[in-house]
């Protein structure tokens, strides 16, 4: 299992992504400098969260053109995995790859904590395959720019070709749940293919070992699983 | 060439700031405010032989870069020194 993820100036869940993926792979991950062009061939390419370019012009916008992207997108035309989570979810979004955008979060206030998140059970994906239609997960998120917005014939396409990956849900927890007012509690999709998987909620951030919740580590798992 | 860039959020967008603003500006006794939309102007030296080819090259750079089109709109004024 090869594993890269791409690095930008100002990511900060690189290390904790390369960590939850060594947990779980026993092998550490590459990390690519995002002036890289060219990339030793992977399985799976994670763009991790942050603040890419300090969200300048707009989240993830700088980032989606920098000579690694473009390398990333190759990979993705040959039907290789990836996965954004938060800033690189914006990232994936900017590079058109993911149909919409991700715009202020409706009460302008950046949000961080758990929140409970339902695998869509009609998803198309070899990537969550392994993972119960329906499971529930406890995933935080952290993120000012998490509200998904997709034109309707975009919206209406997710839905009919299952690219919907996750949705916000009630919890006794965490009560009733959008945390952003992301269209139809939207908090992660997946492309045609389903194989590229972009994520507002942070599983590397879930992983036990002193995480209050460890579902984190049961999705990057499934993922890991499903690229295999 | 100098070359203004306004980028807009599409009608129908949500657009939280402007409805931000707009509670503070009434609140502030404006109450004669409405539909307050925030965007941003880029400005810009573009080298080309004229006005046309300038905003061409910034119409290309808009749909390149500087807007999202899924949600924001442009206009480009190009300042002709003519």
């Amino acid at each position: 299992m090869r594993v890269a993820i791409l690095v930008f100036p100002g990511s900060n869940c690189d290390r904790d992504m390369m960590v939850a993926v060594e947990t779980i792979t026993g092998r550490r991950p590459a990390l690519v400098w995002h002036k890289d062009s060219q990339m030793d061939p992977v399985d799976l390419i994670i763009l991790p969260g942050g603040f890419s370019f300090g969200d300048y012009l707009r989240c993830g916008a700088l980032a989606a053109r920098a000579p690694v992207v473009e390398a990333m997108l190759d990979h993705a035309s040959r039907g290789g995995a990836v996965l954004g989570v938060c800033n690189g979810f914006q990232i994936l979004l900017e590079t058109g790859l993911l149909p919409g955008t991700l715009i202020r979060n409706e009460r302008l206030k950046f949000v961080c904590r758990s929140v409970n998140l339902q695998l869509q059970p009609d998803h198309d994906s070899p990537l969550l395959s392994t993972l119960d239609p329906g499971h529930s997960l406890t995933i935080p998120i952290a993120h000012n720019e998490g509200n998904y917005f997709a034109q309707k014939d975009d919206l209406e396409m997710l839905k009919q070709n299952g690219q919907i990956a996750f949705k916000y849900t009630a919890s006794p927890a965490f009560g009733p749940d959008n945390p952003n007012g992301a269209t139809d509690d939207i908090a992660g999709i997946l492309s045609a293919n389903g194989r590229v998987l972009g994520m507002m909620p942070h599983p590397e951030r879930a992983i036990g070992n002193g995480h209050p919740s460890s579902d984190g580590k049961l999705l990057l798992r499934a993922i890991l699983q499903g690229v295999a | 060439m100098e070359v203004k860039i306004n980028i807009s959020l599409k009608q129908g967008v949500l657009d939280p700031q402007g409805r931000a603003v707009e509670s503070a500006l009434i609140s502030l006794g404006y109450s004669e405010a409405n539909n307050v939309r925030i965007g941003k102007q880029i400005t810009l030296e573009i080298e080309a032989e004229d006005a046309s080819r300038a905003q061409q090259r910034a119409a290309r750079m808009c749909e390149t870069l500087l807007a999202n089109t899924v949600i924001e709109d442009y206009s480009i004024e190009v300042a002709d020194p003519s």
